[in-house]
């Protein structure tokens, strides 16, 4: 009895379209940083549960390995965050035109 | 049991997903977040990688999200600017692309019918070491590169210039 595989990737699917319609919707970047995170783990979600289908373990070594640089990505994209602020007094990403021609 | 276990997992874990990103105080969005990955942890745990499982609330809910949680502190809170018409179009038209997204994924998904039944792995910590320190080797020893040259990035852009 237990949950088949299709329904643990529809689960990611649904997770990641709400990630990315927070990526695209959401103006302050710490909402979209939180998207990003919720795509990574949709993403993960949907290898292990590929992972189990096939009844290999190496899916969940790379899930393992996803983690990791997800934790470095959220550590450099925070600290950007903190370094626009400064400067700005404003997270919103809107406002972040300077390179613009 | 898992099943109902896991429909009802499914369902908070969706619609903590979409308080996470549509709730104006940034507080909320995080701590919604929470709610959804200890849902996909619980997941895991039903897909018998139980090492994931307790990585997962280790490392998201203990450390990554405080993180988060940290920063909108630090950054006093800053709540959403109410949504001035600068971007009509950007609303819409980011919703209308995830829908499509979330619509085409899931009629593929939905089709898809599996040869066999799931195999059983045990996701144990033994298991995934024995993985780790073996075929994996260099991978994880460049995982810890790549952390540290995260760390040193992280603290120079926020270093204070003198």
């Amino acid at each position: 009895m237990t949950v088949p595989t299709t329904h643990f990737v529809i689960f990611a699917a649904l997770l990641f379209a709400i990630g990315a319609a927070g990526v695209l919707v959401r103006r302050s970047g710490i909402s979209i940083l939180l998207g990003i995170e919720l795509m990574l783990n949709a993403a993960n979600l949907a290898l292990v549960a590929f992972g189990r289908q096939h009844g290999q373990l190496d899916a969940q070594v790379f899930v393992f390995f996803v983690m990791a640089v997800a934790a470095a990505e959220v550590a450099v994209g925070l600290a950007l965050l903190v370094a626009i602020f400064r400067k700005q007094r404003s997270i919103d990403v809107d406002r972040l035109n300077v390179m613009r021609w | 049991m898992g099943t109902a276990v896991f429909y009802l997992v499914a369902v908070v874990g969706v619609v903590s997903a979409l308080a996470a990103i549509s709730h104006k105080n940034p507080v909320v969005n995080v701590l919604s977040l929470v709610v959804t990955l200890f849902c996909i942890a619980v997941s895991y745990a039903l897909l018998g990688a139980e090492f994931l499982a307790a990585a997962q609330i280790l490392v998201y809910a203990g450390a990554i999200l405080v993180l988060f949680l940290f920063v909108v502190m630090l950054l006093g809170a800053p709540e959403e600017p109410p949504a001035g018409e600068r971007r009509p179009f950007q609303r819409v038209a980011g919703l209308a692309l995830a829908g499509i997204a979330a619509a085409g994924s899931i009629a593929v998904l939905a089709g898809i019918r599996a040869a066999a039944p799931a195999g059983a792995v045990r996701g144990t910590a033994e298991a995934l070491g024995r993985l780790l320190v073996g075929p994996y080797l260099f991978a994880f020893e460049f995982i810890s590169v790549l952390l540290l040259a995260a760390l040193v990035g992280a603290l120079m852009l926020v270093k204070r210039k003198h």
